[in-house]
């Protein structure tokens, strides 16, 4: 019980006094879980970082569900990842009260003007540290030229079409790729 | 049935968003202006917003929009229902599929859907920036202080990260943002 609660506040910490989300939340993790407390060895946050950066979802949550699962089960994991999550959500539950009312002031309606184009330089950023992260294959570069593509097109015509039918045609693409070279690869050791 | 929508809209956010919160914003643009939760507009204040105060901004973004649709319910709704999908598939993973990470076939898949993501983040991004500057394609409506903020802000933002050899804080970039904003349409 005494472990759980740790848990707990810990990554409620770790939640509070990051800003700018999961990937500034690592160095954090790792000082923490795997400087002061000890709880998983550096292999392991490695191993962490890896796991939350190919699954799906928010990459805190990966890293706490993980280190709450190693050290106490599945209650730990679940004190953990509701710890990460507790402090952002009573902070933005309180700003959402309020927001509809403080946009109608002039200066900051104009102040969220110029915010509008600093987010949108912001994702452009987002993606072009992702692509220097990329391995540098043709077939990448060919998906990343169409996916980009399509939802300009998409934004341009306003056609719905989910993003998730490209992310499925994307993953579909790469396991006949991968299909595709193994044989090859059969085919050249025969 | 805001509260099922609400379940189903961020569950599905949870399971498709790789790359993390940035690879997550063109589903939630997406999912977010396909249940009509909010316009546009107020997409755009969301993630600043969830940029500026701490946490994940992905559980941000869930709370704030489940709050808006449906108050405390919903926020809870959807906070839960965007962290479900990682922390299962983190608990699966290590319970019972540990070398999955390693095989071959998901590392091609990985790196084909990390490659997608990005271009989407990309159009995500250079679109948001474009509707700034002119408007949409039905109301085209150039906005010349717009295109100046970004040539503005795109240059600040570089000579930062040339000057310091770090990249600037998105918090104070969008503090810069909202300043010259200020500045360019008034108080």
């Amino acid at each position: 019980m005494k472990l759980l609660l740790e848990l707990f506040l810990t990554f409620a910490k770790i939640g509070l006094f990051t800003f700018g989300g999961g990937y500034a939340m690592l160095p954090l993790i790792e000082n923490i879980c795997v400087g002061k407390k000890g709880w998983i060895t550096h292999e392991e946050m490695a191993h962490i970082t890896v796991i939350a950066e190919s699954t799906p979802g928010p990459v805190a949550i990966n890293c706490a569900t993980y280190v709450g699962l190693k050290k106490k089960g599945l209650p730990g994991a679940v004190a953990a990842t509701l710890g990460v999550i507790l402090p952002s959500f009573v902070i933005i539950l309180i700003i959402s009260f309020f927001i509809d009312r403080f946009l109608e002031i002039k200066w900051v309606a104009s102040a969220f003007r110029g915010i509008k184009i600093a987010v949108g330089i912001l994702i452009i950023d987002a993606s072009i540290r992702l692509m220097s992260k990329m391995d540098r294959k043709p077939l990448h570069a060919v998906v990343l030229a169409v996916s980009f593509a399509a939802v300009m097109l998409i934004n341009i015509f306003a056609l719905s079409v989910s993003t998730i039918v490209l992310m499925l045609l994307a993953a579909l693409t790469g396991t006949v790729v991968y299909l595709i070279k193994r044989r090859a690869e059969k085919e050249a050791s025969e | 049935m805001i509260l099922l929508e609400l379940l189903i809209g961020f569950l599905e956010i949870g399971l498709f968003s790789f790359g993390g919160a940035y690879g997550a914003i063109p589903l939630i643009r997406d999912v977010v202006l396909q249940f009509g939760w909010l316009e546009e507009e107020k997409l755009s204040y969301m993630i600043a917003v969830s940029e500026s105060t701490p946490g994940p901004i992905m559980v941000n973004m869930a709370t704030y929009v489940g709050s808006v649709k449906a108050g405390v319910p919903g926020a809870i709704v959807a906070t839960l229902a965007v962290t479900l999908p990682a922390f299962l598939i983190v608990v699966l993973l290590t319970l019972l599929l540990k070398n999955l990470a390693s095989r071959g076939i998901y590392k091609t898949v990985i790196g084909v859907l990390t490659a997608c993501v990005t271009g989407m983040i990309l159009a995500t991004g250079v679109w948001m920036v474009l509707r700034c500057c002119f408007g949409g394609v039905t109301e085209f409506s150039p906005d010349y202080k717009a295109v100046i903020l970004t040539i503005a802000l795109t240059a600040v933002y570089l000579v930062w990260r040339t000057i310091s050899k770090k990249r600037m804080s998105p918090i104070l970039l969008i503090c810069v943002a909202g300043a010259a904003g200020v500045l360019a349409y008034g108080w």
